[in-house]
């Protein structure tokens, strides 16, 4: 008998003919009939909250999760991930490398899917307690500096650049940006972290000393929806790619010769000329 | 006197970066670390370059071929089951590009059971634990200690088997260069002895011999990370190869009855 080792999961069932067996013939998700059933009755944030979760949403999950997914769709071409993407679209790279590069540039703690992770953490240790919010990031910073260590499961240990901000606030901003706020606006009532932020922002950034960003608008908004931070990451992640291809796309189609080279913009501190002169600066 | 601006740190860079590292001067020069690419670093070895262009300085013949040989010998194994390896592999199988298969490979590598994870848990291990030795603590009670709060030692222990087989050739590399006579390594085994011989029963794996070598030719756990980054390129990118060459869909195909499914049963959604 050759080796007969499975793949051991909750979410999914393929279901052969008896004959060919590398073909499906039905397919169940987390025991959904996915071709029969969810393909005409799911809407696709009814489908995609199944799939992280294993059970289907309410109606107000279900609508935190669309809102959230067209607020994060596209970050706008100024955003680190999207130039990425639009970096691979004017030299001519595939498709895939776009968005691997955006997921590389969009994965870290400015503004990135780490980021999420941790402001995720923040609204599950700090709650609705402002002094906890006060210490968030202090805490975060001795956690790194010691090498905790003590759970590196749920900080990730020191492997990821130190936090220079609180996460899921605005280290560069004056107020919180009207689209934040918009977006705040706009969140269903579905659990008490967003009505809490609702009430009590003000008080919140006067604790944390920063504007609220949307990524701490989403790490509120995720917590209501029962996402753990992990669920969150890689939920922002992915609904952040479809800006990333759209202005990939159309940078492609513009050319690199439309696009930034900040031809002017590296000042060498240690040119050695043009000849390459004995000492360096 | 009023307060700057929260942004203008980027106001301040939205056209220009000062900086050390280099630059192209189109259809003229290559600057790399103040040095002119085509002129001073013409002979340089691609290792060299590498290890100058992370860390700003320059590494002598001997650790420059240390660190190219810790690369051939501990991470370049050309098999498709090693799980960044099996990256290229499915690459290849499913008609990707070389590239693709590398990225995706290379990002893979940041593993925490092994790759970038590992090494930078292992070179952060070995320096602290000099540090605290240098600075009198008893060798013993701080590897109890970390045993204590991490559960594991890194650089200690191997998933799948315990014995690793690259020990001896990569000490044996190294002392033919003369680079295995550091404070890191001396302790690195003074642990390995310990833990062999206490009730824990872990030997030092190549991760931590590695990461000692390394923190003995001075780099830090930072740049050791960014090094290590594509240190197992040689052993993932043959799998593209490989695999690529067969027919497509053929690596390890898995058939509907081998998922083991453990949800819950059929349900209509109404």
């Amino acid at each position: 008998m050759p080796d007969q080792e499975s793949i051991t999961t909750a979410i999914w069932l393929d279901e052969d003919d008896g004959t060919d067996l590398f073909s499906a013939q039905k397919s169940w998700c987390h025991g959904y009939d996915v071709y029969g059933q969810a393909l005409t009755r799911a809407s696709y944030p009814e489908y995609l909250y199944l799939l992280l979760t294993g059970e289907r949403p309410s109606a107000a999950q279900a609508r935190v999760l669309e809102r959230t997914a067209i607020a994060l769709a596209n970050p706008g071409p100024r955003e680190a991930s999207v130039r990425a993407a639009m970096n691979a679209g004017v030299g001519g790279s595939t498709a895939a490398s776009s968005l691997i590069a955006a997921l590389s540039v969009g994965a870290g703690l400015y503004g990135g899917a780490r980021e999420l992770y941790l402001a995720m953490l923040g609204v599950a240790r700090c709650g609705h307690d402002l002094q906890a919010w006060r210490d968030f990031l202090p805490t975060l910073l001795n956690e790194w500096r010691q090498d905790l260590g003590t759970n590196p499961e749920e900080f990730g240990g020191t492997y990821w650049p130190e936090p220079q901000h609180t996460p899921g606030f605005e280290p560069h901003a004056e107020k919180t940006s009207l689209r934040t706020l918009q977006y705040l606006d706009a969140l269903p009532q579905s659990g008490s972290s967003t009505a809490w932020l609702q009430r009590h922002l003000t008080e919140l950034e006067a604790a944390v000393e920063s504007p609220i960003s949307l990524v701490g608008v989403t790490a509120f908004a995720w917590r209501d929806i029962g996402l753990s931070a992990e669920q969150g990451e890689y939920l922002y992640l992915i609904l952040r790619l479809p800006g990333a291809a759209a202005h990939a796309l159309e940078q492609g189609a513009l050319g690199w010769r439309r696009y930034p080279f900040f031809r002017q913009g590296i000042v060498l501190r240690n040119d050695p000329g043009p000849v390459g002169k004995e000492d360096k600066a | 006197m009023s307060r700057r601006p929260r942004w203008q740190p980027l106001a301040d860079s939205e056209h220009r970066l000062e900086t050390n590292l280099g630059a192209w001067f189109a259809g003229e020069r290559v600057v790399y670390r103040g040095y002119d690419l085509f002129s001073e670093l013409a002979d340089a070895r691609w290792m060299e370059l590498l290890l100058l262009g992370i860390t700003g300085r320059r590494f002598s013949d001997a650790q420059v071929t240390l660190f190219e040989r810790l690369w051939s010998l501990s991470v370049s194994y050309p098999d498709p089951r090693l799980w960044n390896n099996r990256i290229c592999a499915l690459a290849g199988s499913a008609r990707s590009t070389a590239a693709l298969a590398a990225a995706g490979a290379t990002a893979v590598t940041e593993a925490r059971i092994y790759g970038g994870q590992a090494n930078f848990g292992a070179i952060r291990f070995i320096t602290a634990l000099s540090r605290a030795v240098n600075a009198g603590s008893d060798l013993r009670g701080s590897v109890e200690t970390t045993l204590r709060a991490q559960r594991h030692i890194p650089g200690y222990g191997r998933p799948l088997v315990a014995v690793d087989e690259r020990i001896a050739p990569v000490l044996n590399m190294a002392r033919s260069l003369g680079c295995a006579d550091g404070e890191h390594l001396n302790l690195a085994l003074q642990v390995d002895t310990l833990l062999r011989e206490g009730r824990w029963r872990l030997a030092m794996n190549v991760t931590g011999l590695a990461a000692a070598l390394s923190a003995d030719q001075g780099l830090n756990a930072q740049e050791y990370q960014m090094l290590a980054s594509l240190a197992f390129s040689a052993g993932f990118i043959p799998c593209y190869a490989d695999s690529a060459g067969r027919p497509e869909g053929t690596f390890f195909p898995f058939s509907c009855g081998r998922i083991h499914y453990t949800g819950p049963s059929p349900r209509d959604w109404d």
